[in-house]
């Protein structure tokens, strides 16, 4: 019956070939904007590290003064040198890490390649761990090594490619920043997208190259990038170097596996602060924040909000297709009312109606699917071309080429619902004798 | 033309006349709300900065210490100096549309209990005010006395040139000039106004904030250093920032020009807003798109009723209906249906405003924009219907005689 109904959706279509090419170009365009810039959103807030980002956690306290400079309720959203410090060394999570962004001149050997510069991550030995990074040859420093300040240094693939032609570097010596450190592990490829540990140096398509312990970077007084805010009277850190202790200016993650674990430590964070106030280091009452992953992410509005409003928009269009597309199957199947009412009159059930009707709109909803979904590629393609720093990332994956499929037959056999039963309410006698 | 058998008709097609009016309502509601963002982008894009952005290019430099630092400027600016062309050579902190080194909250009073807002300094050496154009509308330009050394981020005191703007939100209505303000412990006091002069990052902050800038005199120094603004004629800025490039790699060998950061203000200024111009871009796409379906919709339907009531036309036609009256016929239907749906399409428009209001900062829509979207879909309405209506118009009375 199937391939009867196909049959007669083919030959139907075909009749009035400008009114198919409507409404499949309607649906096309609808469904090539709305996929693009789903796809877009979908990308961007994917998930930076897929089973493990649910047991991440970034604990957030509030060391600020009541001098009004920073409204609003929330805890500020870095820490400062000490109480990093002071969290890292409680040690209550099972994983934990302290790190900030800087920016460090690679020396070669080679005389053939001049220095360069490299973005750095300056941070503890749980990084690895706690993130599982991915390791090509050797691994990660000790978190003893953290305390006697090692001159250990990871660098990722992408260096060992440009230094060392992607050989086993482990156990050689890099020169950064005039000092020589020596290489523990070279990291797989590894680039969580959003860049979620560390917001301020760009949310997407940004990688560190090399990784050097917290404590021997800023005892080498290498140069800090990313956000520092202040309160109190801002100038003056180790060796002028770095921001002052009344700023914040790392980041700290934690991974805590079970709930109860997450309580507890909130709760610490809690009496932390309350330690901090009795010793006159703090002056507001407690005010903590515990988000993992996702929460974080959200709260930093990572999304891009052009991003969300363009799939707003397209969605609106696609809206606007749909009911276009509605209309004009309407005008169609009842336009055939006399041949409706002929197969009514010969023992076809409304039921059979229906259902043929449907086929007819499913045929126009895959057409329309495919052409949406070349639409959407070039729609991609576009996005690639644009001048932002997520635009290298806009690719269709499965998960969204079947999401694209779906939404262009259900939005189609949707669309033919309204159409179909309104034309199967014919009268068939009338219809026949109208003739 | 009577209307009542007009509408009398499209009862018969209540579901079809349904139709097409919730199609031009949603689109009403898209159209308005994606052209304001439009302008809003559009006039996003061309705010006035305030300076000479033309004549106006900055290199920048890092990868040295601060003890080198006097060191550096001296060979770096008897370089840029000496590069042909080149009008003046300044250090400035920030630059409009460049990097960003001064962003910091102040309060109007010394305790800090009056919260100002986030603004910009622009820290400048000697001649830097000078070469950035900004025009001083009232108080004085900064004097030779007014640049002081300084340890830390920045200078703790000085005399100020702020921007209108940011007067007019700190002290309403009051003359600024002799007023004065803190950031944290600093002090500063305003002494000139400036017309205008942009944040170096508009496109992060709200209209009213995108003026909000100081410019503060200081001398050169560990705070103030490897940042310059070059100034040169328009035509020959390209070639100037070349070649002061070239010259600065050999003049200063050990440090590290920071090439993203050092252009003319043009280049710069075009980069700051690439994303508002690539979202504009998107926009007009979808409007396009939306607007073709809209009509190719009405097109199909209205062709669909011509050919449905062939036979009533051709009645009336014999009955003494003149072409004109046919043609009229649709026109009308056309108009009130649409008309319908734009009546719905500007409840949608204002519900859709404040959606976006709430989750995008967007200001409320103003009402101009409503009529203007009602007329646009009025033309494209009869537009569309104007083929379908002519072929109708076109059917001669003979048909009534015959069978269908």
């Amino acid at each position: 019956m199937f391939a009867y109904y196909l049959d007669l959706a083919l030959r139907s279509l075909k009749r009035n070939k400008a009114l198919t090419a409507l409404m499949v170009l309607a649906i096309a365009l609808g469904i090539g904007a709305s996929m693009t810039t789903l796809t877009v959103l979908h990308v961007l807030s994917g998930d930076p590290l897929p089973g493990r980002s649910g047991t991440l956690y970034y604990p957030q306290i509030d060391p600020r003064d009541n001098s009004g400079l920073f409204p609003g309720k929330e805890p500020p959203e870095q820490l400062t040198l000490t109480d990093g410090q002071n969290l890292l060394r409680a040690g209550r999570a099972d994983h934990q890490a302290l790190m900030t962004g800087g920016s460090v001149p690679i020396q070669p050997d080679s005389s053939s390649l001049d220095p360069f510069y490299v973005e750095a991550r300056y941070t503890t030995a749980d990084f690895f761990p706690m993130f599982g990074t991915p390791f090509l040859y050797g691994q990660g420093w000790a978190a003893a090594d953290d305390e006697a300040r090692v001159r250990d240094v990871v660098i990722n693939s992408e260096l060992n490619q440009r230094l060392f032609a992607g050989a086993d570097s482990v156990g050689r010596t890099l020169r950064v920043a005039n000092t020589a450190f020596r290489i523990v592990g070279v990291l797989d490829n590894w680039e969580p997208s959003p860049h979620f540990y560390d917001l301020n140096t760009g949310s997407y398509g940004y990688t560190e190259q090399v990784f050097l312990p917290l404590q021997t970077a800023l005892g080498l007084h290498m140069d800090h990038n990313g956000s520092s805010d202040c309160w109190g009277n801002g100038a003056g850190g180790i060796g002028g170097t770095y921001p002052s202790e009344e700023c914040v200016w790392l980041q700290f993650w934690v991974r805590l596996d079970s709930p109860a674990q997450v309580a507890a430590y909130r709760e610490f964070l809690v009496r932390y602060s309350q330690q901090q106030k009795s010793l006159g280091r703090f002056v507001k009452a407690p005010n903590v924040r515990l988000r993992d992953v996702r929460q974080w992410l959200a709260y930093e509005r990572v999304v891009p909000n052009d991003v969300r409003l363009q799939t707003g928009l397209a969605f609106g269009f696609l809206l606007v297709c749909l009911v276009n597309t509605v209309g004009l199957m309407l005008a169609k199947f009842l336009r055939r009312a006399s041949e409706l009412g002929i197969r009514r009159a010969l023992g076809a059930s409304k039921r059979a109606l229906f259902t043929q009707l449907l086929v007819e709109s499913g045929v126009v909803g895959l057409v329309g699917g495919a052409g949406g979904l070349l639409l959407a590629l070039l729609g991609l393609w576009l996005v690639r071309h644009r001048p932002s720093d997520y635009a290298p990332l806009a690719h269709l994956d499965p998960t969204m080429l079947l999401v694209t499929f779906l939404l262009a037959v259900g939005a189609s056999l949707l669309a033919g619902l309204l159409p179909a039963w309104r034309a199967c309410q014919i009268t068939p006698a009338l219809q026949l004798k109208s003739n | 033309m009577q209307i009542q058998p007009i509408l009398a008709a499209l009862k018969k097609h209540r579901l079809a006349t349904t139709l097409i009016a919730l199609e031009i309502a949603l689109a009403c509601a898209v159209l308005c709300n994606a052209c304001f963002i439009i302008s809003q982008r559009i006039t996003a894009m061309h705010i006035d900065s305030g300076v000479d952005e033309a004549a106006l290019a900055t290199v920048q430099l890092t990868g040295y210490d601060s003890a080198q630092a006097a060191d550096v400027d001296a060979r770096a600016l008897a370089a840029l100096r000496a590069v042909p062309g080149v009008e003046s050579v300044s250090l400035l902190n920030s630059i409009p549309f460049g990097s960003r080194r001064g962003t910091a909250g102040i309060t109007t009073d010394a305790a800090g209990k009056h919260f100002g807002g986030v603004i910009e300094f622009y820290v400048g050496g000697p001649g830097s005010l000078r070469a950035l154009g900004a025009k001083v509308i009232a108080g004085r330009a900064p004097q030779a006395d007014d640049f002081h050394a300084f340890t830390g981020f920045m200078p703790d005191q000085g005399s100020v040139q702020i921007t209108q703007a940011l007067a007019e939100h700190l002290w309403p209505g009051a003359d600024p000039l002799g007023k004065e303000f803190w950031m944290l412990k600093s002090h500063f006091r305003v002494v000139g106004v400036l017309k205008n002069l942009v944040r170096p990052d508009p496109t992060g902050w709200s209209a009213e904030r995108r003026q909000w800038a100081v410019f503060l005199p200081a001398q050169p120094g560990p705070y103030l250093t490897g940042s310059y603004l070059l100034r040169a004629s328009p035509g020959d800025l390209p070639r100037v920032l070349r070649d002061a490039l070239a010259s600065l790699a050999k003049a200063v060998p050990e440090v590290v020009i920071d090439r993203e950061a050092s252009h003319t203000l043009t280049d710069l200024r075009r980069d700051v807003f690439k994303n508002d111009r690539a979202m504009a871009g998107m926009l007009v796409g979808v409007i396009t798109a939306m607007l073709l379906v809209t009509a190719l919709g009405i097109v199909g339907l209205a062709s669909f009723w011509v050919a449905q009531r062939r036979r009533q036309i051709g009645v009336r036609r014999a009955i003494g209906a003149t072409r004109r009256d046919i043609l009229h016929y649709f026109q009308t239907e056309n108009f009130l249906i649409v008309t319908g749906g734009i009546v719905l399409g500007m409840a949608l428009a204002f519900a859709l405003n404040l959606t976006l209001m709430k989750f995008y900062e967007l200001p409320r829509l103003p009402l101009y924009y409503l009529p203007l979207g009602a007329m646009a879909l009025w033309a494209l309405g009869q537009l569309a219907v104007l083929g379908p209506a002519l072929r109708a118009a076109a059917v001669p009375p003979v048909v009534a005689t015959r069978s269908a």
